[in-house]
């Protein structure tokens, strides 16, 4: 794992190594490591790492959460914590202060809208939340006749028809139907939806890097014990090439995840620069996870397709977190659209920004 | 567990962007004189001494190296930007691109003073033209097959022997390359190879130019006839070459001009479909420039770790391998999306023209510099698994 030098990276990934160790949490059918792990990374502050101290958070910076999503990639945790992250960020953004808990966003899918109906109550209907089955609270950014506003809304009040991504992780249908939010205010003239789902796509990326580091982990080191042929595996050429082409694969979402990150983090605003950052991780990052994680399912062969092996807590994850806050296809049209938008001779510019 | 693969996002520092700025007026001004089109990049011109007498007086050729041999003593990432300006412009630099990115850091790394001092600061003013001397008819991937053979005589060397696909060697005035100087060991078949520099246009060596799929005229034989070379232009240590090809690799293999080959389709594409494109002319484009996005911050990254004195061999590898297969698809999928673009988009013929030459370009980016095969080798052997 890459040596980190982050007290807050370092804090999780104790705690990711103490009680959410990969092989023990496949072991253990009836999940009885979620509530240990969730109560240790809450009493670390983690979950509202974004959240500022006087909104009830514990202050890291952006760059720091973000450097703690992609080491939670690495473990693939399967605990909301992204997702409280990304609401806590979402309502400090409106100085809404945190409650404690699991929270999630809404809607995470870029055609879904919640509607802020004129007597001040939340309505719509969203899909592929991830994790709203386990939130207590959602983050909601709606859409009203004077714009956008952000909303804290009790999860109770909500119909939440569970589902399950390809992940195994809860995807979830919520409807408000009238439902009246604990506290609601104007979101800032800059947040719109494109950059609330842009921020959960990069926060996605981020995990997908991390998720890819471990394939690449542990399909080398799978190449270097398993025998075939009187040989290691590892010393054949095309499994060798296999493996190189999956560490490019890796390399490159972790390079494009971590760019948009840093990108995000040291803005001041929101501009075609940040857009291009953001948009090209997600849609990197899910070319990858598709790519890479045939690769790591190839070298294990039979044992990695088994419910037993741990390969598919990152490969159906990894694959899963394609599709929240807008799939690869859907931002490449977006930024398709962009980039003709803005015309041919200003491409070039556009890329080499920084 | 495994090599961790970093690739820090590094950031241009702002001296970068006003550099960027100099090379854009500088290119403008280039184009307007005629020196070059961009839009033609299957032109002829592609050796043009006035500019590159012109680059070196701007300061743009041995940016990195010391003062005192003609240098600049600026940092690599800003020689960065001025080879990703240059090769995005489709500018004419094959007269000093070679001996900017290899020969010269060969020879201030291994050549004896007096030659350094002569050679590299008219490398710096580009009146000199490198060829790199590598390959041979029965040694291409498996560069330690190489046979030509360098013999001891009195105060030097006689070479015999064959070198081909050499690049530039017609108009090249020196060529670095390697030589067997004693046959490999049992222990090390690596062994036995010598680095000489070799001066163009003497006796004994004879050029041939070799056509290519694309109509011109870039790499040659090289074929040596009791060359002579003194004893001073040996660089390095005599049989360890194998030594010092490895650190060579990382300024080789990560560059802007291991992925921006073909980018010229990529801006005539997004010129024929206009501002307001369909969803599937849009995705294609959006895709592209992700991937294209992810690349440079790759390789944006190693220029990083090459200023902060690492050798990131693996990390240039697969830069060259992502880089070079995208830019051989990139063609062939803006063949595929040109398909939809209208009959009266303003520039159809020059996107034609261009596709014309890139798809036939194309085959030779996954082989020059070290095959995808030789690289994922490399990266193989980075992993551990070799
Ligand atoms: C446009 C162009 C310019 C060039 N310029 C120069 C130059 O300036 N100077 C110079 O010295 N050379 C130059 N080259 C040569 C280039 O470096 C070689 O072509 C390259 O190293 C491959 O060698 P080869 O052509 O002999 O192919 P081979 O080595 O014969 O390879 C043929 C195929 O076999 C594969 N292969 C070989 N060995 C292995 C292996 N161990 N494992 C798996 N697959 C393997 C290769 O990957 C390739 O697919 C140039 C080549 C091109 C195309």
């Amino acid at each position: 794992m890459a040596e980190s030098d982050n007290i807050v990276v370092e804090t999780a990934e104790k705690i990711f190594a103490d009680l959410a160790d990969p092989q023990t949490i496949n072991n253990d059918k009836k999940d009885a490591w979620k509530a240990p792990l969730w109560r240790a990374l809450s009493e670390a502050g983690l979950p509202l790492a974004w959240v500022p101290d006087d909104l009830g958070g514990s202050g890291a910076s952006l760059a720091d959460g973000f450097a703690l999503l992609n080491a939670a990639g690495r473990f693939a945790i399967a605990v909301p914590l992204a997702e409280t992250m990304l609401a806590g960020w979402l309502l400090a953004q409106a100085k809404i202060a945190s409650p404690e808990g699991e929270m999630t966003v809404l809607p995470a899918n870029p055609k879904d809208r919640i509607t802020l109906n004129p007597d001040g109550s939340l309505s719509g209907r969203v899909r592929g939340v991830p994790f709203a089955k386990a939130a207590k609270h959602f983050a909601v950014l709606a859409h009203g006749k004077d714009g956008a506003s952000i909303a804290l809304v009790d999860a109770g009040k909500a119909k939440v028809e569970a589902g399950l991504n390809v992940g195994y992780d809860n995807s979830d249908v919520v409807t408000l139907d009238k439902v009246a939010p604990i506290t609601i205010k104007p979101a800032p003239k800059h947040l719109d939806q494109t950059m609330m789902m842009l921020m959960g796509g990069v926060a996605r990326s981020l995990q997908i890097a991390g998720a890819l580091e471990s394939m690449l982990d542990i399909s080398v080191r799978y190449s270097n014990e398993r025998v075939a042929f009187e040989k290691k595996i590892s010393k054949f050429q095309a499994v060798q090439h296999n493996l190189a082409k999956l560490a490019g694969e890796s390399a490159a979402a972790l390079a494009a995840a971590t760019s948009a990150a840093d990108a995000i983090a040291s803005a001041t605003a929101f501009n075609d620069e940040v857009y291009l950052e953001a948009a090209s991780a997600k849609i990197r990052c899910a070319e990858a996870a598709e790519k890479g994680g045939a690769i790591a399912h190839q070298v294990h062969g039979a044992i990695g397709f088994t419910i037993e092996h741990i390969l598919h807590r990152y490969s159906l994850r990894a694959l899963a977190w394609r599709d929240d806050f807008g799939s690869e296809s859907y931002w490449a049209v977006e930024l398709g659209k962009l980039v003709a938008a803005r015309g041919a001779d200003e491409l070039w510019p556009l890329v080499a920004s920084r | 567990m495994t090599a961790a693969l970093r690739f820090d996002p590094i950031r241009l520092p702002p001296k970068c962007e006003e550099l960027r700025k100099e090379v854009r007026a500088f290119l403008a001004e280039e184009m307007a004189r005629g020196t070059f089109n961009p839009f033609k990049p299957n032109r002829e011109d592609t050796d043009v001494p006035e500019f590159s007498r012109r680059v070196g007086e701007r300061g743009w050729i041995g940016i990195t190296w010391p003062k005192k041999y003609g240098g600049h003593e600026r940092s690599f990432l800003e020689r960065y930007v001025v080879t990703e300006e240059m090769r995005v412009a489709n500018a004419p630099t094959r007269r000093f691109f070679v001996a900017d990115r290899q020969s010269g850091p060969v020879l201030l790394k291994y050549a004896p003073e007096h030659i350094k001092m002569d050679i590299l600061p008219r490398i710096c003013r580009g009146e000199l033209c490198f060829a790199i001397g590598m390959s041979e008819p029965n040694s291409g991937s498996d560069l330690f097959a190489a046979k030509t053979r360098a013999t001891r005589t009195d105060g030097g060397y006689l070479i015999n022997g064959t070198k081909i696909w050499t690049s530039s060697a017609h108009i090249a005035d020196y060529m670095i390359a390697i030589f067997r100087t004693s046959q490999p060991t049992k222990e090390n078949r690596r062994h036995g190879l010598t680095q000489f520099l070799v001066k163009m246009k003497q006796p004994g060596i004879e050029v041939n130019p070799i056509g290519q799929i694309t109509g011109q005229y870039e790499f040659n034989e090289v074929v040596f006839t009791d060359y002579f070379i003194p004893d001073d232009h040996v660089l390095g240590e005599v049989d360890g070459a194998w030594k010092q090809a490895t650190s060579e690799l990382a300024y080789e293999r990560s560059g802007p001009e291991r992925f921006l080959e073909t980018y010229y389709v990529l801006t005539e594409l997004v010129r024929a479909v206009g501002n307001d494109p369909d969803t599937r002319s849009a995705e294609g484009i959006g895709r592209l420039v992700a991937q294209l996005h992810t690349m440079r911050r790759m390789s944006v990254s190693v220029a990083g770790m090459l200023q902060a004195g690492k050798e990131p061999v693996v990390e240039a590898s697969i830069v060259k391998d992502i880089g070079t297969v995208w830019e051989q698809q990139l063609p062939h999928r803006v063949r595929d999306l040109a398909a939809f673009v209208e009959e009266t988009a303003s520039n159809r013929e020059t996107l034609e023209r261009q596709l014309d030459f890139a798809i036939k370009t194309a085959p030779k980016l996954t082989i020059q510099g070290g095959t995808t095969e030789v690289l994922r080798g490399i990266i193989a052997r980075g992993l551990g698994l070799r």
